[in-house]
């Protein structure tokens, strides 16, 4: 029993209740800066669909389609197929190194800006403002009695959150389908259960992340956070209270002689009213700091009314923060370190890499496959005869034909399973345009005991229009014994 | 063991009285939630055993109040999946065999019908693709005893060969050596002379006794030149593919004491359609005439 030491205060719980973070409105450069972001973000998200591009008849003229039917990623003038899959790999650590990079230097200016969960909450909490009114006014209405005032104001909000909610993920279908053939559908009751099963999947979570969980989301669910530190260093820039010039906080007269007994921070909370995930700057770099500098614009507002210096609060690095506390004279921002220079090296050769990728593209794609039963079939001339199938990726617009022969030991003659024409030295197949053709051909080597070993053949495809040509080795399976007697 | 059940301070719980190397566990009820989803699951359960079979009985069991099965459910689906297939199925069945090459979409419905078939029903004997076993042709080569056409597969397939169908093909070869209609050395002499026809005789053999005995007794059936007569199922003797063998061993055990493969119709078994199908995927195999 007297191992438990009771807490000052009472009770401890192992969960925190969620504390209501009521963000103020501000004006200056972090907030021009972000709403500028904000229009261009969604600006690109919800028209992108809507741009169209010709790829002649027959194709979808959507410039971003992600055809999941049809397994075709169409990228303006680029059209990627499912065996392009390594370029989305290539894609994604593309990203990932870039946000490392941009966080070494500027620390987490994606959480602050072009994160979709910062965008979207930014947007609501705007809706918010518009129908509800600031921060004082919000919090004096959540703590009164329900009235029709704000029954009336709080339904208006959830319902302009439900359409905004509603228009994204809406939007978001339009990346996987036509956009105006959907859009039609959907008012008609003709779309697919699945465009109205995930316009309601992400109408839903939409409004929930941005309406309801908002800082949550950063604090809690997402792993960056959690691993950003490893990109931090002193030399990065974060938002940061300048400490040795604020302290010691507090209200009072500054213009007094002799000099005041205070810092330049007037304890007024204007930084920590107008944060978005409810946190107090001036306790220095912490995990719930999107780094969106919206409290560097609620300072300087303060600073400006109170005559004191601007940048209180400002965007600056551990490093030089430290040497200006002891009062020394600081080196300026390193942008080029080490830790910058690797990852703008990995970043140069994932880039390289990539693009060579792309230009070396293959756009037409040959694979020879030997029929496994049966592997061979004597015919009534006494020839041996294998089956292939060639399998042709063509990812042109245009049809391909192939000149198709062979280079083999013995004398063999090719036929496309079906067909009418006698067995020929050469045989000519078509692959449509944007298509796989599967062409299943026969080689009948003549009989004299060649065939009865096994050989190693070569297909040899030619494409008639671009002269290119193509080479798959294959194997022929002789009988084991010579045929005809 | 201690068996105390404590109060603790900082909780305001009782602990569960167990002490292990001086660590108590706090008595922590389960939430009250979770109880009441217990509490709906049991309401749920009343109104399942009500709704759905449920209890069952000596002779018999509670249908339930929807008289839900889920046999008939399936039956159901496989008869929707049926009703489905049906529409191409008839028309595979209506259709004749050139129309059906020229409409691809049928042509690939019959492939994929006669696919599954053939490896449910022929691969056991015929191998898979058609390879063919030793006494059962093969299907994928462009040797033929009845008949490569697609049409005659199809006769092939419904009536089989040498079985109780009365439509079944039928041939029956005599037994020249085992009921003493030529002696043993006539017999050698034969197959030497067939094996010439073929031009598969390389020590130059005077096969003139061979070719007398086979005007006599062969040429009815195998023809003048040995190239067989599908009418009657009578091998093309020239063929480098014979189904009993090509050696002179084989042809000499084949006029002694001729094999004579059964194969069963398929009439009683498939629908009209599938062995449409059947013979187009069989035709497709690489024989196809």
């Amino acid at each position: 029993m007297n191992e438990y030491v009771t807490p000052p205060g009472g009770e401890v719980s192992l969960y925190g209740d969620r504390v209501r973070v009521y963000p103020r409105a501000v004006q200056g450069i972090a907030r021009n800066f972000k709403w500028a972001l904000l229009i261009f973000c969604l600006a690109v998200y919800y028209i992108l669909p809507w741009v169209r591009w010709n790829r002649g008849p027959g194709n979808p003229n959507q410039a971003v389609l992600l055809d999941i039917s049809t397994e075709r990623f169409y990228f303006f003038g680029i059209t990627f197929w499912p065996q392009d899959i390594v370029l989305l790999t290539g894609g994604l650590i593309l990203a990932a190194v870039g946000l490392f990079l941009i966080t070494s230097l500027f620390g987490r200016i994606w959480c602050g800006y072009a994160c979709p969960q910062t965008v979207w909450t930014d947007l609501f909490m705007l809706v918010e403002r518009w129908i509800e009114g600031d921060r004082n006014a919000r919090m004096r209405r959540d703590a009164g009695p329900t009235s029709l005032d704000k029954v009336w104001r709080k339904l208006a909000k959830h319902s302009v959150w439900l359409g905004v909610a509603f228009w994204t993920g809406g939007g978001w279908i339009m990346y996987y389908v036509d956009a105006p053939t959907v859009v039609g559908d959907f008012w008609t009751g003709q779309a697919s259960y699945g465009v109205y099963g995930f316009t309601f999947l992400f109408t839903a979570t939409t409004y929930v992340l941005a309406g309801w969980a908002r800082e949550q989301v950063c604090t809690y669910m997402c792993p960056w956070p959690r691993f950003q530190s490893a990109m931090l260093d002193e030399q990065t820039l974060i938002v940061t209270y300048q400490g040795w010039r604020g302290e010691p906080r507090g209200r009072g007269k500054r213009d007094v002689v002799p000099a005041p007994a205070f810092g330049d921070c007037i304890d007024c909370h204007a930084c920590v009213h107008v944060c978005p995930t409810g946190i107090d700057i001036r306790d220095g770099v912490q995990l719930e700091c999107i780094g969106c500098g919206l409290c560097v614009d609620a300072c300087n507002e303060i600073m400006t009314r109170t005559s004191q210096p601007l940048w209180l609060i400002k965007w600056d690095t551990l490093a030089r923060q430290a040497g200006l506390a002891k009062g020394e004279l600081v080196e300026p921002i390193k942008l080029i370190r080490p830790r910058t220079l690797i990852y703008l090296a990995v970043l140069g050769i994932a880039v390289a890499a990539m693009g060579i990728g792309l230009a070396m593209r293959s756009l037409l794609e040959v694979s020879v496959q030997h029929e496994r039963a049966p592997l061979f079939v004597r015919l009534h001339d006494g020839s041996l005869r294998n089956a292939y199938t060639l399998k042709l990726v063509n990812k042109y617009t245009h049809d391909v034909s192939f000149t198709v022969t062979v280079e083999a030991a013995m004398r063999a003659k090719l036929q496309v399973a079906g067909s009418t024409d006698a067995p020929a030295d050469a045989i000519t197949i078509l692959v449509p345009a944007d298509s796989v053709g599967a062409y299943r051909v026969f080689l009948d080597a003549a009989p004299g005991g060649v065939e009865a070993k096994n050989a190693e053949i070569t297909f040899l495809l030619r494409d008639t229009t671009d002269n290119i040509l193509i080479k798959r080795s294959a194997n022929f399976i002789g009988a084991g014994k010579p045929g005809g007697g | 063991m201690p068996t105390k059940i404590e109060k603790d301070v900082i909780s305001g719980r009782e602990t569960t009285g167990q002490v292990w190397d001086g660590l108590r566990e706090l008595n922590t009820p389960i939430p009250r939630w979770w109880l009441y989803t217990f509490i709906a699951t049991c309401v749920w359960s009343v109104g399942y055993v009500v709704v759905y079979p449920s209890v069952p009985g000596l002779f018999g069991y509670y249908h339930g109040a929807i008289n839900y099965s889920t046999r008939v459910e399936v039956n159901g689906q496989v008869a929707s999946i049926a009703a489905i297939r049906a529409r191409s199925m008839d028309r595979i069945e209506a259709t004749p065999f050139a129309q059906i090459a020229s409409d691809p979409k049928l042509m690939a419905v019959a492939m994929a019908a006669g696919k599954i078939t053939f490896a449910n029903n022929c691969q056991p004997c015929h191998g898979a693709g058609g390879g063919g076993r030793p006494g059962f042709p093969t299907l994928a080569s462009d040797s033929w005893i009845w008949g490569g056409k697609l049409e005659d597969i199809q006769t092939s397939v419904q009536h089989g060969i040498r079985n109780e169908d009365p439509d079944a093909r039928m041939s029956q070869m005599p037994r020249f050596g085992v009921d003493g209609l030529l002696k043993p050395v006539e017999i050698a002499a034969v197959a030497d002379y067939v094996l010439a026809l073929r031009g598969a005789n390389k020590d130059g053999t005077d096969v003139t006794a061979g070719g007398k005995l086979y005007a006599e007794n062969c040429v009815a059936c195998h023809g003048e030149k040995g190239e067989g007569k599908r009418e009657v199922g009578a091998p093309n003797l020239r063929s480098a593919v014979n189904l009993y063998g090509t050696s002179k061993d084989a042809i000499i055990a084949q006029i002694s004491a001729p094999r004579q493969g059964v194969m069963p119709g398929w009439n009683a078994r498939l629908d009209a359609a599938t062995i449409k199908s059947v013979a187009i995927y069989v035709h497709s195999l690489g024989g196809g005439e």
